[in-house]
């Protein structure tokens, strides 16, 4: 009787039992490479110390930055809205408005209704949306992702089981884009393959095809019957100029291509935290379009229901309001521009230190990061004798990059690589 | 190859069914009647039945607005610090030792639909039983979340029609004969949809059962202070179980007691051993949250852990939580009378007996069918009720309506 009442935890706590975890072989995971150098960055206390780490948008301070229109849509919104349940696609009004991003403001897809798509949790719910629906709607495909890659690019694919290959892209020697090999790749994968393509600012090396090779690109896809995925998560923030930041997209478009697409507003609305962004598949008319987003919002309701609404509503106001839109469209300019000053003058920098190697790639790459050739030792010794925190890869982050510590940065580049 | 429109890989994409709950909606907005109802989707609504922002989330919105300081940048993978843990403290008490022993690892998610589902990737992944047993019935996308986690989906008994109350031997029974250590999901108050709770002396039969078992549980709270007004009577079964030094898994919602629904604020808690323990599994779940969208959203965590943290707004939300809870035990009490003054056939006491926002009404598909096609009564199919649809001015309408089916439909 009381051996029963024992067991049956009748008497004392379980804990108290020998009964162990049962997590107890949960092994510590890996530090996530980009995420952990901020970690790293927050917990040094030396007053020298640079973040060239995570992408996000700083001002020439070194502050990060809300932008004016995104002040002005909150305002606005707060105190007047409701907090309802959006639908499983998301804010339809904001939807709209991301997609004339994309596919232009006078697109015939938009206007003849070929285009599914739902608000997804920026960029990378977006993507792993898209996974999701590959696997399940494609089961024998797998995608093509090029070397190298936002480190993430391959969780997503990989929690959504759909097999991976890679393609060349970067070229290190040029520190630029290995065309021939992409080309050679694209060629040979089966045909009907599935590649992940950055629209523009490729993440991490900066480095993206001309509007020629992305012509040929194009050309090359529709050859071999390839299903191209643009991840977009920088349009306006490369250029400056959202239109032609869409370029790559709107060549395929023309070509009549049916594409895929990942919409990001974290860096260009500058709503990281927000996580808002769009998932959109052109189909080949409307009822497909009908059902393909029927489709995607299958796969988002098992996984958050809904998206957020505040984000969207943001994105809706400042888009929906041609002043506040307009405003908009400066203060993206302003970022962007700021960066490529930043390119300049750090590589300017470099080249008045008197340092033999090229640094030209600096202002050739293009976006937010600069893939600066440093190599994992080169980056160690950058973060342990100069407070410098980056990515291994010797990704550089340039929105990092301020008039107040170029100079710095520089000497510190140019003394941890001069014996190379 | 096909040049302009090539042939598009997904052209034998089947339209998606629409979602038997949201679905409601849509159909209702649909509806032209000036004279409808809409008693679908659990969202609370006031007696003008207007949805309802709380005085004290305003507040705290414009609060953040207001401040200048501050800045969008990304959360952690793990989402808000301060919103974790003030989380944690609301569903386990102040003073809970699991806590005060870091034996709690705390993730921000979106809302309960996303906690479910990183707990159970969690579960998929690094748990050696991947068999999950849910209540019959359960909220329908309950089965969608785990089987796409890639955990089997098993049910065991829990709703009794004949008395349309629990079926308390059939639970008990049914985790009896599940394998040593399968997963059990519990609704930690107000199940949804019917509304019927165990009792404490009950939930103690289930928590002995459980643990002599090994059965893992996960509980669902996503009603926490909305089904009695009171927050720590709420939590009563998950602190049950905490308090035996064992192990669970929570998803806490802040959609309905915090009428927060489009923020999609939530959050994961996992009570494990050791502190050791605890920083591990954390680690593991960043794994699973970023290849699925990088980080939460910081918009509701930040109102959500503003109110939590400042005494005022805390005692402020609890008055208006419980004015809500109020509210539905209020339409309760007058949908039961409505209907013994029409003298509708049958026993209809289990409105007033059962909990939360949710009745199931005991209605059956045929008759759900004619209440919307004559009264323009939207409802799921499965007879569950909105109370929180309710007002005092649609009471009758919906009275008529259940008088209607019940007499003239079987």
């Amino acid at each position: 009787m009381a051996l029963r009442r024992i067991i049956l935890g009748q008497v004392g706590r379980v804990g108290e039992r020998s009964v162990s975890s049962w997590w107890r072989n949960v092994q510590p995971a890996a530090k996530d490479p980009i995420l952990g150098v901020t970690e790293a960055f927050l917990a040094d206390p030396s007053p020298d110390k640079v973040n060239v780490g995570v992408g996000a948008y700083r001002d020439d301070n070194g502050k990060p930055v809300v932008l004016e229109c995104v002040r002005e849509a909150e305002r606005r919104i707060a105190g007047n809205l409701n907090m309802e349940y959006l639908p499983m696609g998301g804010s339809a009004k904001m939807v709209e408005e991301t997609l004339r991003l994309a596919y232009g403001e006078n697109s015939d897809l938009i206007k003849d209704k070929r285009i599914a798509a739902i608000q997804s949790l920026s960029g990378t719910g977006a993507c792993r949306i898209f996974a999701e629906f590959q696997r399940r709607f494609c089961p024998d495909s797998q995608i093509y992702i090029p070397v190298p890659t936002w480190a993430n690019h391959h969780n997503v694919w990989r929690d959504a089981h759909v097999p991976q290959r890679t393609f060349h892209y970067y070229h290190p020697e040029s520190r630029g884009l290995d065309f021939a090999s992409m080309m050679d790749d694209i060629k040979s994968a089966p045909n009907g393959s599935f590649f992940l393509l950055h629209a523009c600012a490729h993440n991490p090396t900066g480095v993206d095809p001309s509007e020629e090779q992305w012509r040929e690109i194009s050309y090359q896809f529709k050859v071999k019957g390839h299903f191209p995925f643009f991840d977009m998560a920088y349009q306006g923030f490369a250029s400056g100029d959202p239109e032609r930041d869409a370029k790559s997209i709107r060549i395929f478009l023309e070509d009549g291509h049916l594409i895929g697409c990942a919409q990001s507003f974290a860096k260009n609305m500058g709503l990281y935290g927000q996580r808002v962004g769009c998932l959109s598949v052109v189909c080949g008319d409307e009822k497909e379009a009908v059902a393909v987003k029927s489709q995607l919002q299958q796969l988002a309701r098992p996984m958050y229901s809904n998206p957020p609404t505040h984000g969207a509503l943001i994105v809706s106001t400042v888009l929906g309001d041609p002043n506040l839109k307009k405003l908009w469209l400066k203060e993206v300019k302003g970022m962007a521009d700021r960066i490529i000053g930043a390119r300049i003058a750090l590589r300017q920098n470099l080249e008045k230190l008197g340092s033999s190697l090229s640094w030209k790639h600096i202002t050739n790459q293009i976006g937010m990061f600069c893939y600066s050739g440093l190599t994992p030792e080169q980056v160690d010794r950058l973060t342990n004798e100069f407070h410098i925190y980056m990515t291994r890869n010797g990704r550089i982050s340039m929105a990092g990059v301020t008039t107040g510590n170029v100079g710095y940065l520089a000497n510190a580049i140019h003394e941890v690589s001069k014996s190379a | 190859m096909a040049s302009g429109h090539g042939d598009s890989v997904f052209a034998n994409v089947v339209r998606a069914p629409e979602d038997p709950i949201l679905g409601v909606t849509v159909a209702y907005n649909k509806d032209p009647s000036p004279k409808k109802l809409n008693l679908g989707v659990g969202a609370y609504r006031t007696e003008e039945g207007k949805p309802l922002v709380l005085n004290v989330v305003r507040r705290a919105e414009q609060m953040l607005v207001n401040d200048t300081s501050r800045v969008k940048e990304y959360l952690p993978i793990v989402g808000l610090a301060e919103f974790n843990k003030l989380s944690a403290k609301l569903i386990f008490g102040v003073d809970s030792p699991a806590i005060q022993e870091n034996r709690v690892t705390t993730v921000q998610c979106l809302s309960g639909t996303g906690s479910l589902r990183v707990g159970a990737e969690f579960l998929a992944r690094h748990y050696h039983e991947h068999t999950i047993y849910i209540p019959q019935p359960t909220w329908g996308n309950h089965p969608k979340v785990f089987t796409i986690a890639g955990l089997s989906v098993k049910t065991y008994r829990y709703y009794s029609p004949e008395t349309r109350g629990l079926d308390f031997q059939g639970l008990l029974d049914d985790l009896n004969a599940a394998p040593s250590g399968a997963i059990v999901l519990l609704h930690a108050c107000a199940h949804n949809p019917t509304g019927v709770d165990p009792t404490p002396e009950q939930w103690e039969q289930i928590r002995q059962l459980m643990r002599s078992k090994g059965l893992l549980p996960f509980f669902d709270s996503a009603y926490q202070g909305f089904a009695s007004g009171s927050l720590d009577e709420d939590a009563q079964s998950v602190r049950m179980f905490v308090s035996d030094g064992g192990e669970c898994l929570v998803a806490q919602s802040y959609a309905k007691n915090m009428g927060m629904y489009g923020e999609r604020v939530g959050a994961l808690s996992i009570v494990c051993k050791s502190a050791d323990v605890a920083v591990r599994v954390e680690s593991q779940l960043k794994l699973v949250i970023r290849p699925m969208y990088s980080n939460p959203p910081i918009h509701g965590a930040s109102i959500v852990a503003t109110i939590l943290k400042d005494s005022h707004m805390y005692d402020e939300w609890t008055v208006e939580l419980k004015a809500m809870a109020d509210r539905i035990i209020s339409m309760r009490q007058k949908l039961f009378d409505a209907l013994q003054a029409r003298g509708t056939p049958g026993d209809w006491s289990h409105i007033i007996k059962q909990i939360g926002m949710f009745t199931f009404t005991g209605l059956n598909a045929q008759q759900v069918a004619f209440m919307t096609k004559e009264y323009h009564i939207y409802m799921t199919s499965d007879g569950r009720i909105s109370m929180a649809g309710l007002s005092s001015q649609t009471v009758p309408l919906l009275a008529d309506a259940i008088h209607a089916a019940v007499s003239t439909v079987v």
